[in-house]
């Protein structure tokens, strides 16, 4: 099982790769591969040009920003998952990129692809919702921002242009009061695999109530998409059981939940209120 | 297209199309047959080498996106004829049967090992997550990779649960 044919270029200068893009519109970026490569195989996909981005310098750190954290395009769901910087100021991206696919897919696939790829069911586009991440876009006309929230539109289809490359996620650091968490059934049981459903909130506890809370849910819709109802009945709450699984019982509000293989619109909508109400738990708890 | 890297320690190179696949490069190429394929698709983990100290799935990867990495497949494992502890565990401990998972396995196992010589078993499990096997089960392959933990350690592998019963 292989790809049709292709012509392939590994620039080694951002530039290069967005002047490469501008010049053949059938072209595809190649980060990690593990999404790309075997929708190629399987021939859902047939690029006449790959623009491998993995020779590119200065593209695979996590930077530190003073008040937000980078995470460039070349860096792996294992570097992810295993970065401190992610873990204190995004907790719910690291435990998402630790519970991507198996070893060996989280050893070349990144972060970034994973955004852009934007899976009904993936892992990581929903702690990037919670977590109010910013998606840095280059184009040879200069780079924009796109807010996580605008940067999911539909099943596979992120707001990137062809011609763009995503070259960050950027989180905006967690600050006092502020944890986020990620839970989720993976399709093969436990964590493993895509998410059958998954949700990750990010909360902010202040005098003894919830003052800020971001919900978002994936796998059960056409995208990774927020869950607002949860989110406005946790704000101004104590954060009491009783009251994280009352807000949690609003996990689909406003979502269009879709049947697959995996489940039924009812168990669907059931798994994404425990685990929304899992999630924001775990937050609470690492809130402190 | 030209591509280069190392396999096992030697400098090699090919002439290959844009699509050829590593694992395809590695097989054909290089004669090397160690590394198998098993369900194409990038689930079963029997591609799996290591490239540049990673485990990684040669059948998801382009042979030239391994320009210029250093590669090892399982018949880079053995040195002077001595197997590799890892390759010693799965005999002793019979953790393969028909062996088609086999180098796959081994090379994840060496992978985890390399990272963290003293693993747990749910550590193990977790590692060989990647790693399908049709026919062993997994019972004795983790006490094989737990055999090859205590060599790399220095350290007197326990006992074959067989030879207490
Ligand atoms: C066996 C297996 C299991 C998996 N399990 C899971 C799972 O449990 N959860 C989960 O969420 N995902 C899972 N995945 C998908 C995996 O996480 C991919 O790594 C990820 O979806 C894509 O990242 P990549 O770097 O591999 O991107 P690629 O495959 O290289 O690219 C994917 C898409 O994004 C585009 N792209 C990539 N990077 C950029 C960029 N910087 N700028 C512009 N466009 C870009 C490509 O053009 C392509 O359209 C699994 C994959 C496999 C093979
Ligand atoms: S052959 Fe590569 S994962 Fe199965
Ligand atoms: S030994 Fe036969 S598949 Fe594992």
């Amino acid at each position: 099982m292989y790809p049709r044919q292709f012509d392939y270029v590994a620039p080694s200068s951002l530039e290069e790769a967005l002047a490469a893009l501008d010049a053949n519109p059938g072209a595809k970026v190649l980060a990690g591969g593990m999404s790309l490569l075997p929708m190629m195989k399987m021939r859902l996909l047939s690029p006449e040009m790959v623009v491998d981005i993995g020779r590119i310098g200065g593209l695979g750190d996590i930077t530190d920003n003073g008040d937000s954290i980078s995470i460039g395009a070349l860096v792996t769901h294992t570097e992810v998952s295993a970065s401190g910087l992610v873990q204190e100021h995004g907790a719910a991206l690291a435990t998402a990129a630790s519970w991507t696919g198996d070893r060996q897919v989280r050893n070349r696939g990144t972060c970034c692809g994973s955004m852009v790829h934007a899976d009904v069911a993936a892992d990581q586009p929903v702690a990037a919702l919670a977590l109010g991440a910013t998606m840095v876009a280059a184009s040879s006309g200069g780079t924009r921002e796109i807010a996580a929230a605008d940067f999911f539109v539909d099943t596979m289809m992120s707001a990137l242009e062809p011609n763009e490359i995503l070259t960050e996620v950027r989180i905006p650091k967690a600050g006092p009061g502020t944890a986020s968490a990620y839970d989720k059934l993976g399709r093969r049981g436990g964590h493993t695999d895509y998410a059958v459903a998954g949700v990750a909130a990010s909360v902010t506890r202040s005098n003894g109530s919830i003052s800020a809370a971001t919900v978002a849910v994936t796998g059960v819709g056409n995208r990774p998409v927020l869950a607002a109802g949860v989110a406005d009945a946790l704000v101004g709450s104590d954060g009491s059981d009783a009251a994280v699984e009352a807000a949690a019982a609003h996990a689909t509000d406003g979502i269009d939940v879709l049947e697959d293989l995996y489940g039924s619109v009812g168990y669907k909508t059931h798994l994404a209120q425990v685990f929304a109400a899992r999630a924001v738990k775990a937050a609470l708890s690492a809130a402190g | 297209m030209q591509v280069s890297m190392s396999v096992n320690g030697r400098q090699v190179s090919g002439d290959v199309e844009p699509r050829t696949l590593l694992v395809h490069f590695l097989r054909e190429d290089r004669g090397l047959t160690g590394t198998h394929v098993g369900c194409e698709s990038s689930y079963c983990g029997a591609c799996t080498v290591k490239m540049d100290g990673k485990a990684v799935l040669s059948c998801t990867m382009l042979a030239v996106q391994a320009e210029g990495a250093d590669i090892t497949t399982v018949e880079g494992l053995a040195e002077n004829g001595e197997l590799h502890p890892v390759q010693e565990g799965f005999w002793e401990r019979h953790g393969l049967q028909c062996g088609f998972c086999t180098p796959g396995m081994i090379i994840s196992a060496v992978t985890l090992l390399e990272e963290n010589d003293n693993p747990s078993e749910e550590e193990i499990r977790r590692g060989i997550e990647g790693n399908l096997c049709r026919c062993t089960g997994y019972h004795n392959i983790v006490r094989a990779i737990e055999y090859a933990g205590a060599k790399m350690r220095g350290e007197e592998p326990a006992p074959a649960e067989w030879e207490n019963a």
